[in-house]
């Protein structure tokens, strides 16, 4: 079990179960989705801009736990930042995630080290963040009307 | 239920630990394991009688030559063909698929022909479909399965209506790989012979679990894979009616396949060679003969009893879970040996990764279904899947390490 132990990760689990930002955000500037063919998932990653950074960022999808842990604790990491620091924190966030070894006192991301373990889990844990890095890469678009 | 387990010796990886735990492999409906019988024949073959097929003279060209065509005739008793030249060997039944689609449809099918196949197909009887339709301007329709679990599985009483005399082609799938269904083959190759379509029967998931009589069934094409009955990888095989293989065109060109060669033109062997260009998966087809023999004499409706037993006693055990969703027929009399299910509060991923850390191997997605799938409101189910050498203890280590899933996730 310890492998799972650190596969699922108290803070997984908490995210799976109460996902953070788990809704459209109307007023989005930049939006898109990413699948997962081989199971079926998908992850669609909400982005308001404000100026050249990100005011707010939700998301809509279903999947494992450890994608939407993953798609949550993201949400809560980029809001603020700019489009190339969270391309910084992906990139941060991906060798942790393929290597295990987390930098010490790293944010919360960390708990995404034991996923190394699980070679086939890699895809679940970086799927919003391929949505996420899609949306930033685009030019702000007019958020759709308001109902 | 006979107890097959005596079985379980005769196949090399269930003898193996994944972790700490022995295999309980129950993905048999992905692949099944591969018996020694299988395994040696296609060893023997490359030591012994390695040569190409139908091209040389010397002893061990005429050795792969008459193992090669053996397999091919023990393919059409295996499945009760009138001819050998009826048995097309492909690389499973994908290809065998994309060969009716890309031959006969492609020279038969026309705007305001309809291609009706049915919404449990998987993506291999579908997507061949989807693009000769846009090819031809053929329209494809679909039979719908009825039930919020498809647990009705075919809605057949819409079939009269679907079936319209604009309908070519039939094909669907003898037993689904996502619900577990049995599908009436011979009565609906029957009522789409009124009406003067041709049927195609997918047996992926069949052939390997009980006898299958191509001319008691009716049908034209019927496709299926060496891989799913203890066969190789690689090798799968079409039967097609003679008069319909030989008018059909060729669908690959190649060595092998042809009479004679000019410059600007070409005449055809007739099948079964027409279809099998280039230098064919000998080893593969031999495998598939040592596989055909090793299940004869275990006795096929002996496999189809025992596996659809495991089926029955799974259901009914993981029927007692909370929040589990199971898909497919409430009768065990119409489920073949697979069931899959979902959790409401875990997903089939987190479930598959659980299962395998205590050795349980399942499977866990779409299954190559996405549209049922998404009628169903799913994006992913659980599948256990049962062959000759699973036991009804390994179903116990299933639902025990289910029980522990849940536990951890809280449901």
């Amino acid at each position: 079990m310890s492998e799972l132990n650190d596969l699922y990760q108290s803070v997984i689990l908490d995210h799976n179960k109460r996902p953070r930002n788990r809704r459209k955000l109307p007023a989005a500037t930049r939006v898109a989705t990413g699948d997962n063919p081989t199971c079926g998932d998908q992850c669609t990653v909400y982005v308001r801009m404000d100026a050249d950074r990100i005011g707010e960022i939700t998301f809509e999808g279903s999947g494992c736990a450890i994608s939407q842990a993953s798609a949550s604790l993201m949400t809560t990491q980029l809001k603020g930042k700019t489009a190339a620091a969270a391309e910084t924190t992906f990139n941060e966030f991906a060798e942790i995630v393929k290597t295990g070894n987390a930098p010490e006192e790293f944010s919360e991301l960390a708990a995404f080290a034991g996923v190394h373990a699980f070679p086939a889990r890699i895809k679940c844990a970086t799927l919003a963040w391929h949505a996420a890095l899609e949306a930033l890469k685009q030019p702000d678009k007019t958020p759709e009307p308001q109902q | 239920m006979t107890s097959l387990a005596h079985t379980r010796a005769d196949f090399p990886a269930l003898n193996q630990n994944v972790g700490a735990h022995p295999l309980v492999y129950l993905d048999n409906a992905a692949t099944s394991q591969k018996p020694r019988a299988v395994i040696d024949a296609i060893s023997r073959y490359y030591e012994r009688d390695n040569s190409n097929v139908h091209r040389g003279l010397h002893a061990l060209s005429m050795r792969s030559t008459d193992g090669y065509e053996a397999a091919r005739k023990r393919a059409a008793q295996f499945i009760n063909a009138a001819d050998p030249a009826e048995i097309i060997f492909t690389r499973g039944t994908t290809e065998s698929v994309n060969l009716v689609a890309q031959s006969w449809g492609a020279a038969n099918l026309r705007a305001g022909d309809v291609i009706l196949i049915t919404e449990m197909e998987h993506h291999s009887n579908l997507v061949p479909w989807q693009q000769i339709a846009r090819r031809t301007g053929a329209t494809l329709r679909y039979v719908p399965v009825a039930g919020e679990n498809a647990q009705h599985g075919l809605a057949l009483d819409a079939l009269d209506k679907l079936l319209t005399p604009d309908v070519r082609l039939f094909a669907f799938t003898h037993i689904s790989n996502t619900l577990g269904v049995i599908n009436p083959v011979a009565e609906l190759c029957a009522r789409a012979k009124k009406i003067g379509a041709l049927t195609l029967v997918d047996a992926a998931q069949s052939i390997g679990h009980e006898p299958l009589d191509v001319r008691a069934l009716d049908c034209d094409f019927l496709a299926f894979s060496g891989h799913k009955m203890c066969g190789p990888t690689g090798i799968g095989v079409l039967y097609g009616r003679r008069a319909l293989l030989d008018a059909m065109p060729p669908w690959q060109g190649g060595g092998g396949m042809i009479a004679s060669v000019e410059y600007f033109n070409t005449t055809y062997k007739p099948s079964p060679e027409r279809y099998e260009a280039g230098t064919p998966d000998v080893s593969g087809a031999i495998g598939l003969h040592a596989a055909m023999d090793y299940l004869d004499a275990i006795g096929r409706p002996l496999i189809a009893g025992h596996d659809n037993s495991l089926a029955a006693q799974a259901r009914a055990a993981l029927a007692e879970l909370p929040g589990i969703r199971i898909l497919g027929p409430e009768q065990n009399s119409k489920r073949g040996g697979l069931v899959s299910f979902a959790f409401k509060e875990v997903h089939a991923h987190d479930v598959v990764t659980f299962a395998d850390q205590d050795g349980v191997a399942l499977r866990g997605g779409h299954h190559c279904n996405q549209p049922l799938m998404r009628k169903l409101g799913l994006s992913s189910t659980t599948r256990a899947s049962f062959y000759i050498y699973n036991t009804p203890e390994e179903i116990d280590a299933l639902i025990k390490s289910l029980h522990k899933i849940l536990k951890f996730f809280g449901s």
